[in-house]
């Protein structure tokens, strides 16, 4: 955080444009602090994407191939002809502004080609030069330009400052989503080797060890068994996962941020400890070292590779002969299991209609997938009280709850999450209702953003969010945000840190983990973080 | 492109559309070919221009279910599901576009940024600004109703709904200046001063508005211009420079029904009045008014958030090479069994061992 300017001064930020000086005069200005560092050969070389070769987004020369600009235009009208939604949007925004002042990056910067409808613009006024009447006629009183290599480096410049997390397309009359551009931009960007490596060394990975961070199976089952000992240690309780295990009835697949890095490492144990909870009351579940991701990196780099990546899923629930699959607290894991992996890798017709084993409860909403998300499996059992539960465990939280974008607008689980909060936790407070459910605000480093390099955007980024977070505290006293997703908890601590350094992050299954009373369990005197329990800080210090 | 220079090229690209009529039919006296040739003309473009868009759009296909969810999602029967801004069903989604293209639902969601700094701290809000949907929504309905209103000019008899909107959009009955009301110049509709209000509106908020300026084109300024236009020498034609209603209708009359005609005394402010509205259709094909159409082609809203019920086809889905379980394993077997991992195969005995050493 050396490099990033201190919060006085970050917050200096003017959102009026320049008055006389049009975008398409303005060269890109690329700022250390927002850009992250090149797609390294290597990375890209395992997953065969072309133009593998290190290069450095601060250089002069970006290495591209030498007919890289036939390879972009041929790329845009293959998409073009593919994506109805890209054609679409194209054509149809009246630059009504409507979504200007709806992205937590222009809102963070003040930067005006991150206004969603000047990021499209980006991409539009090349779309224009060669695709359309008036942009091959009139050129740029149309609004058209040449692609140049300027061109290509805003683009990359500010496709990778959008997290897709499609707030805009909420508020455009047409529906046009950023997301969807962003997406697109970035597959042709990834056609000449433009990826950032934060996104490609874990797409790398993943494709070759399961998952993001690298992690090995022994490792990876190392890491959950220190988590074992340590739930032991805070319970009393010795739980018992099982790996790659043959016949189990359901297979547990959640992001490996979540076996990685605090906080989310708490949340890991409350899954372990439900489970565990369940056992005795017929869950049968298995966890994979093979398919030990539910992120899915590929997705901020193309469609084939989101694709590839996802592939693990099914194969993983098919080899094991599950039959259905539960999947942990992730964004846009959901967002890519909701809308596109039945599309993607299906039909799943090897598994079956997933049930509850334990309440028989039809998860109607997955029969096709096949895919049941936790917090609605943790909704249903609350709500046949198959839950012990003892919620004045958290009393000493006074908790909000921050709605990841994908499982909020690619998805609409809001209530699912709110239910199982607010049984487990007595002190619940909402933020604005500009600033949450379809409306929230990204944490500002989704979408392959969270890196460290460009820590000043981030910031930037989840400025919004955190000034909701900010206004919860002083009225409330919030000094805990819940959240799905393993980016946010991977991400927001530090954001939290930055502007509001009295509130801490943590995943709904931690919440539920502590307030779970566990068969045989001791008494607890402190939280899965080792921290005291309300009225238990005498006996810590004894 | 600058804004100034995008607003005089928008306006003087307007000035010739009305230049050109005034001289050709002033001037020339071409009453055939403007009265006739080029409203012909501009119909054609119309729709087949279109309908070509319309098609061209249609012929990519949408590979993937992705509507923006604006509400909770269907689950369980105790969860109360939105079933309009996360539409399960054909229905919801019949309901969603419904209102999204009758009340413009999404654009009476926005907001407007409010940032200040307080002792060094950023604050932001988010203020009520209803404004741009009210604007949009008064002038796309005027435009409507004066465009039905017309139909008293394409149709003998007039039909029943036009002459009862006609009462209604003049139920205020007030003139257009008090002194020139009373001495036989027509009451003021509603719609003609809403359309022109609401016009306005949305270009100064162009100007106004440092990020809409900022982005706005000579295609955003040329429309407006176009239909202000359009608006204003209809307003002059009825209250201020009267032409021959009569000959008028007999033109209009012999459009419609193909036997075209162009009847003397018509004054030249109709022409002009004629070719703006010609040039508005032939221009809507190849501009961002085709969003009329592409409101309804729009995946992020016209499609239900069904696919983890019902598998959505990708009609272009190829297989992809993926890393297998079998190449996995292969690469991580000695450490999976070390560490009690299950496995398919197990290893040969002398390449653990030799491993070990």
């Amino acid at each position: 955080m050396a490099d990033v300017p201190k919060p006085e001064e970050l917050a200096q930020i003017d959102h009026r444009p320049p008055v006389f000086r049009p975008w398409i005069d303005s060269p890109v200005e690329m700022r250390k602090g927002i850009y992250c560092y090149g797609a390294k050969g290597k990375n890209l070389a395992v997953v065969d994407m072309p133009n593998a070769r290190d290069w450095n987004p601060a250089d002069e020369d970006w290495k591209l191939p030498e007919n890289w600009e036939d390879i972009i235009k041929e790329g845009m009208s293959d998409r073009l002809d593919r994506f109805r939604s890209f054609k679409l949007f194209m054509d149809i925004c009246v630059r009504c502004g409507a979504c200007a002042d709806k992205c937590h990056f222009f809102i963070g910067s003040g930067d005006p080609k991150n206004m969603p409808v000047l990021r499209a613009e980006l991409l539009r006024s090349v779309y224009r030069r060669y695709h359309t009447l008036g942009g091959k006629i009139f050129g740029k009183l149309a609004g058209a330009r040449d692609l140049t290599e300027d061109v290509l480096k805003e683009w990359w410049y500010y496709l990778y400052q959008c997290t897709e997390c499609r707030r805009c397309s909420l508020f455009c009359p047409y529906g046009i989503d950023t997301a969807e551009v962003t997406i697109i931009g970035r597959e042709l960007t990834n056609l000449l080797g433009l990826n950032t490596d934060w996104i490609q060394a874990p797409v790398a990975n993943c494709y070759r060890t399961g998952n993001h961070l690298g992690i090995q199976p022994h490792a990876y089952k190392d890491m959950i068994d220190f988590f074992v000992d340590e739930i032991e240690e805070v319970t009393g309780v010795r739980v018992n996962p099982s790996f790659n295990r043959k016949g189990a009835e359901i297979l547990f697949i959640t992001p490996s941020g979540d076996v990685f890095a605090d906080p989310g490492t708490y949340t890991c144990m409350g899954y372990l400890m439900l489970f565990h909870y369940l056992e005795s009351m017929g869950l049968d579940i298995t966890w994979s070292t093979y398919a030990s991701e539910g992120g899915n990196f590929g997705y901020f780099t193309s469609h084939e590779m989101a694709k590839r990546l996802n592939a693990k899923m099914y194969a993983e629930a098919k080899r094991l002969g599950v039959k259905w699959i539960l999947g942990g607290e992730c964004g846009h894991m959901w967002r890519v299991i909701n809308q596109y992996m039945d599309t993607f890798n299906g039909p799943a017709d090897f598994l079956e209609e997933p049930v509850s084993p334990i309440t028989g409860t039809k998860f109607e909403n997955g029969k096709s997938t096949k895919m049941v998300h936790i917090t609605e499996f943790t909704a249903d059992l609350i709500r046949h009280n198959k839950l012990n539960l003892d919620p004045s465990r958290n009393d000493n939280l006074v908790v909000t709850f921050h709605d990841s974008c994908n499982p909020a607008r690619g998805m609409g689980l809001f209530e699912e999450p709110r239910y199982v909060i607010k049984s487990v936790c007595n002190n619940f407070y909402e933020m604005p209702p500009e600033t949450i459910r379809e409306q929230t605000f990204c944490c500002g480093s989704g979408a392959g953003l969270n890196a460290g390099e460009n820590m000043e955007l981030r910031m930037r980024g989840g400025l919004p969010r955190a000034n909701a977070v900010k206004y919860v505290h002083e009225k409330y006293g919030v000094n805990m945000m819940a959240c799905i997703c393993a980016i946010d908890r991977a991400v927001l601590p530090t954001l939290m840190e930055y502007w509001v350094p009295e509130v801490q992050i943590t995943g709904v299954h931690e919440l539920v983990a502590n307030a779970l009373i566990l068969e045989g369990e001791k008494e607890r005197t402190t939280n899965l973080r080792g921290e005291p329990l309300p009225g238990m800080e005498e006996e810590e210090d004894v | 492109m600058g804004f100034i220079v995008s607003i005089l090229f928008s306006f003087f690209a307007v000035v010739v559309v009305v230049a050109v009529p005034w001289i050709g039919v002033g001037a020339l006296d071409l009453r055939f070919l403007f009265g006739i040739v080029v409203p012909y003309a501009a119909m054609a473009i119309f729709f087949i221009g279109v309908v070509i868009r319309v098609i061209d759009w249609a012929r990519s296909p949408v590979p993937f279910r992705i509507p923006t969810t604006g509400g909770q999602q269907w689950s369980f029967p105790w969860i109360k599901h939105n079933r309009i801004d996360n539409p399960k069903s054909t229905w919801g989604v019949i309901l969603r576009m419904f209102f999204e293209v009758v009340t413009f639902r999404s654009l009476f969601r926005n907001t407007r940024l409010e940032y200040r700094r307080v002792e060094g701290a950023p604050k932001i809000d988010y203020e009520w600004e209803k404004w741009l949907w009210l604007a949009a929504l008064l002038f796309h309905y005027s435009f409507f109703v004066i465009f039905l209103r017309h139909f008293r000019f394409f149709m003998e008899p007039i039909p029943y709904f036009v002459q009862i909107l006609d009462k209604l959009d003049g139920f205020l009955e007030l003139g257009i200046l008090p002194f020139i009301n009373g001495l036989g110049v027509p009451t003021v509709y509603i719609t003609d001063m809403l359309l022109m209000l609401a016009l306005t509106y949305l270009f100064v908020r162009r100007l106004y508005i440092h990020q809409v300026r900022y982005v706005s084109l000579p295609a955003d300024y040329f429309p407006l211009f176009l239909i202000l236009a359009l608006g204003f020498t209809g307003i002059l034609m009825r209250y201020f420079i009267r032409v021959d209603i009569t000959a008028v209708k007999t033109l209009a009359v012999g459009l419609f029904k193909f036997h075209p005609k162009t009847p003397e005394g018509i004054g030249v402010i109709f022409y002009i009045h004629l070719f703006c509205i010609s040039t508005l259709i032939a221009y809507f094909p190849f501009s961002k008014l085709m969003h009329f159409a592409g409101i309804f082609l729009s995946p992020t809203r016209n499609l239900s958030n069904n696919s983890r019920i019902k598998r959505h086809i990708n009609p272009w889905n190829y297989p992809v090479k993926v890393h297998t379980y079998e190449e996995y394993e292969d690469e991580f077997r000695e450490l999976m069994v070390e560490a009690g991992l299950p496995v398919e195969k197990q290893p040969e005995t002398t390449a653990e061992t030799g491993e070990k050493e």
